[in-house]
């Protein structure tokens, strides 16, 4: 064994050896280039081209006789802008994002902590009943919920019995249901991001606390809020962007009736054949996504730099 | 004292209980021997699941959904191990703005992919066809393995990839013989998370699929938007119970856990 290498490494160190030192820097100068080639040229032609079409269509005009017509201009972007119809339909969309992303910080960080302080077995079957929907398909799931709102009204008789309410709540086709199934498709996503940052925090700060004197609430407050912090920030950041820009849950819990962005732009898209409108819609729906994602991941790094690193 | 208290426990168990009804009632409506939605009050049955062999478009819609989540994530692997290599071990100009470029799908939302993807392939003429449905998946789930390759070709040691070229192996034998055996637990976790990402996608898909060519997600959903029975549960039921044996083997396999961490956006 230890000669059949000897005479590997005489037979190629002679070429290497022969080879101009230059030669080196230059293949590693072209090296990463080669190896992210066949990424880089699937990217540019199958995500910024079919990017920058939906912008070029999203100025060009309809109308329901001609069809699409190749006019450069920005008219769907002042209709957007100028019909209440829009306005309403933006502003639902981003309130039930925010109040979803409000909603699973207020139950995903708790969660998360209390799942840290389970002990092992438990703590392993508990984490995969959290995490499990996230691999269940987003449409069985809303299925789930509009069976418990509509069909089935088991919410609604369970409220009743408890004496919670006296009259059945409309769940279907209301913000409030879209809201309810949004939480449940989105929260994983919190429990993860919070449960990242917890890995980080030693629990002897905590226990050091507590023989110093700090009773619990301080210990929350003052340990291991601060070290959570982050983590439901960069959590929210990833609720609200996909609350957001969520279609499936909005689709069938909120139906026809109750629209938000992306709904919006599918109705466009597929049923009134508006593919410029629709295209538009889609434009806004993108820069807003991006404008929060990327500002609010900068000011939350800026804030917390030391946690961080 | 790091232990739960009793208003802790009692969170804990309606959070679980919250998580889990629908997927427990999609379940339960499955059994029923009804002939309309109601909850197997009235006795069980599976004739719902026999029905779903009188209708053979979820089943087509099935195979469909296995083998475009095998061929995109076969193929994002194939684009994602080289770029993460180039990534991960030099420094190069352009690097962060490969990296981004190369997350980007994560910023992107489905809905705006499917636009542009509709758009794009009704006019390179590959509209409604399995090699669009292929491509659009590659894009939206590279961003998932690159992660996981890109953090098992961070974390490895460089010295055994010299050694190995010290002692004369040339390039193509050191990545087959000691770089990629040694970031094959990223790769595969890298394969079943795109996998996962590319079999549950359903708004992008629902854009570009066509009645011949369509997912097993995007079926239900339109069948969904028409009509809820006791039918579709019944095949979300099927899911439900696949998708937890699949969790069962990944966690004794690789951790859930470690797997999921790295999915969501940054």
């Amino acid at each position: 064994m230890a000669a059949s290498t000897d005479t590997q490494v005489q037979a190629s160190a002679a070429p290497s050896a022969a080879a101009p030192p230059p030669r080196r820097p230059r293949r590693r100068h072209w090296a990463p280039y080669l190896l992210s080639a066949p990424g880089l040229a699937l990217f540019a032609v199958l995500l910024l081209v079919p990017l920058a079409m939906t912008f070029l269509l999203s100025l060009n005009s309809f109308s329901f006789y001609g069809g699409i017509e190749n006019v450069w201009q920005l008219g769907n972007y002042t209709d957007i802008i100028a019909d209440s119809y829009f306005h309403e339909v933006f502003l639902r969309t981003f309130r039930i994002a925010a109040v979803v992303t409000l909603l699973c910080a207020v139950f995903g960080a708790p969660e998360a902590y209390i799942l840290r302080r389970m002990k092992s077995p438990w703590r392993g079957l508990c984490l995969l009943i959290v995490l499990g929907p996230l691999l269940i398909s987003v449409v069985s799931r809303t299925l789930g919920w509009a069976l418990l709102f509509g069909s089935t009204g088991l919410v609604n008789q369970g409220l009743m019995a408890l004496g919670l309410i006296a009259t059945p709540i409309e769940f279907m086709y209301t913000e409030t249901g879209v809201i309810i199934a949004l939480t449940h498709v989105l929260v994983p996503f919190m429990v993860l991001s919070v449960w990242a940052s917890l890995q980080r925090l030693d629990p002897q700060v905590e226990n050091a606390a507590l023989s110093l004197g700090a009773g619990p609430l301080t210990v929350m407050r003052r340990v291991v809020l601060p070290q959570i912090v982050p983590g439901i920030l960069s959590g929210s950041i990833i609720v609200f962007a996909l609350a957001a820009s969520a279609f499936a849950t909005p689709a069938i819990i909120g139906g026809r009736r109750l629209k938000v962005a992306a709904t919006l732009a599918y109705d466009e898209f597929l049923n009134t054949l508006n593919w410029p409108l629709g295209a538009t819609v889609a434009v806004l729906l993108l820069i807003a996504n991006v404008v929060i994602i990327v500002g609010c991941n900068r000011l939350v790094e800026r804030r917390y730099k030391q946690v961080f690193e | 004292m790091n232990r739960n208290g009793p208003i802790a426990l009692i969170f804990h168990v309606l959070f679980l209980g919250f998580l889990l009804a629908p997927i427990l009632i999609v379940c339960a409506v499955a059994f029923t021997s009804q002939g309309y939605l109601s909850l197997p009050t009235e006795g069980l049955s599976l004739r719902w699941f026999r029905a779903i062999g009188d209708n053979p478009e979820f089943i087509r819609a099935f195979k469909d959904s296995l083998l475009l989540g095998a061929v995109s994530s076969t193929l994002a692997i194939l684009v994602a191990v080289p770029a993460a290599l180039a990534i991960a071990r030099h420094q190069f100009f352009g690097r962060e703005a490969i990296q981004a470029l190369f997350l980007s799908p994560l910023m992107v939302p489905h809905i705006v992919l499917g636009i542009a993807f509709l758009r794009f392939f009704t006019m390179i003429g590959l509209g409604g066809t399995f090699a669009g449905l292929v491509l659009s998946h590659v894009i939206i789930i590279l961003p998932f393995a690159l992660r996981l390759i890109l953090a098992a070709s961070t974390g490895m040691d460089r010295a055994v990839e010299n050694a190995a070229a010290s002692l004369g192996a040339s390039s193509w034998t050191c990545f087959r013989r000691v770089t990629l055996p040694l970031i094959l637990p990223g790769v595969a976790s890298g394969w079943v998370l795109a996998f996962i990402n590319s079999f549950d996608e359903v708004t992008m898909t629902v854009f570009i699929a066509s009645p011949e060519t369509t997912t097993l997600p995007v079926r239900l959903f339109l069948y969904i938007q028409d009509n809820i029975d006791p039918l579709v549960a019944a095949v979300s039921a099927v899911l439900i119970f696949l998708t937890v044996a699949a969790m069962l083997v990944l966690d004794r396999v690789y951790g859930l856990e470690r797997l999921l961490v790295g999915k969501g956006r940054d």
